[in-house]
């Protein structure tokens, strides 16, 4: 008789306390993981296997790819008191002048690829329309118009300035396709003023590829 | 907790109604737990994983051109070439593109396990043995033309880190040699 009894007993565990921790550890990452923002040059970046993880703060990034079948440069930098400061540096040298808004919206965007000329019409624009095709041409690399030179001489006087004791690092983000020239390019003006060593951002892959 | 009463409570003690008070609706978690630990799993992998991967490159320095180049001697066994052409070509040689090592000769092969990587592997071993020195170990030599593409580039020094190869150098001159070969190749 007594064991009918046990054979009643069908398994119905609480599974309160495992929600509720299930739920706590949801929120939490949610809350941590960071939104994903549009790039406004979005590119495809090769895969390695090598994993060294590219860091947070006291970054540069470069950016390197072809859109309407051209190479175009943008120019990226974490950290927001660089931003502002690099543009300081280049307002000064190229004789275009800021409003204090106008300056506070460019420390708010992450990556751009347009003349110092047309900065302003870009800061004017919507967040969402920036990212639009077209409309950034890229940061002007060439012989005869050396602005990313500056920007990344003034992101790096930026970076003194802020006191860091840290070099600045650069990072190059280039398109899996891009041909090897343009790339050398943009290594060549970092070797140019000493940069010898940088990170090249990659993909993800396994060792049997 | 998680328990809903449906019961009034008491009040109507001894009516009809005491069988519904029994009933004590436990609300079944499982699905509602799943979903939670399906979600858990999905923002812990994508908050770690998302972040973009780089690798370290570093160059040597420009030398300036005051200074005449020395010229640095290097012993031909322990030099591998890797010249990478249009669409993904490779062509490779070990030593003197003259006088190739044996089984050296420039030879075409294709990224991957089961092309480059065997090249590379066989002499990363072999050479410390044919030089007779630990540290005198294998050099590559990465030579990209004009054609090829940054995937390529990238491809290569992966190779060099998962080969583990001592010393390797990007070198951008191709002499008119080597030019024969990458026409060759990217005809």
């Amino acid at each position: 008789m007594a064991k009918v009894k046990s054979h009643k007993a069908a398994g119905s565990i609480d599974m309160t306390a495992m929600c509720d921790v299930a739920f706590l550890l949801l929120t939490f990452f949610i809350l941590t993981a960071t939104a994903k923002v549009p790039e406004p040059l979005p590119v495809d970046t090769p895969a390695s296997t090598v994993q060294t993880k590219l860091p947070e703060t006291g970054l540069v990034t470069i950016t390197i790819g072809k859109s309407d079948g051209e190479d175009r440069v943008f120019f990226g930098m974490k950290d927001r008191a660089i931003r502002s400061g690099a543009l300081d540096y280049m307002a000064q040298k190229y004789k275009v002048s800021f409003t204090e808004q106008e300056k506070a919206q460019f420390a708010l965007i992450d990556e751009f690829g347009v003349p110092i000329e047309g900065l302003k019409q870009l800061l004017a624009m919507k967040a969402s329309d920036r990212a639009k095709k077209g409309v950034q041409p890229g940061v002007p690399c060439d012989s005869i118009n050396k602005q990313l030179q500056d920007w990344i001489q003034y992101a790096r006087l930026a970076n003194i300035d802020q006191g860091a004791n840290k070099e600045l690092q650069f990072a190059i983000k280039g398109d899996a396709k891009e041909e090897y020239p343009e790339i050398k390019k943009v290594m060549d003006i970092l070797q140019d003023q000493k940069i010898n060593s940088f990170n090249l951002v990659t993909g993800l892959r396994g060792k049997d590829y | 907790m998680a328990e809903l009463n449906t019961g009034d409570g008491g009040g109507k003690k001894g009516s009809k109604k005491v069988r519904s008070k029994k009933s004590n609706a436990k609300v079944d978690l499982t699905a509602m737990v799943d979903l939670a630990f399906l979600l858990i799993t999905f923002f812990m992998l994508t908050t770690s994983l998302s972040k973009p991967q780089s690798m370290d490159l570093g160059l040597p320095d420009k030398e300036d051109k005051k200074e005449p180049q020395k010229d640095i001697k290097v012993d031909q066994r322990r030099t591998m070439t890797i010249i990478m052409g249009k669409d993904n070509k490779i062509k490779w040689y070990h030593g003197l593109l003259d006088s190739p090592e044996p089984g050296g000769a420039p030879t075409d092969a294709v990224y991957g396990k089961n092309g480059l990587r065997k090249e590379i592997l066989k002499r990363v071993v072999s050479i410390p043995q044919v030089t007779g020195d630990k540290d005198k170990g294998m050099i590559v030599i990465i030579k990209p033309t004009k054609k090829s593409t940054y995937r390529n580039l990238v491809d290569v020094l992966d190779e060099m880190a998962i080969c583990k190869v001592p010393t390797y150098a990007i070198v951008n001159d191709i002499t008119p040699e080597e030019q024969k070969l990458v026409d060759e190749m990217n005809k």
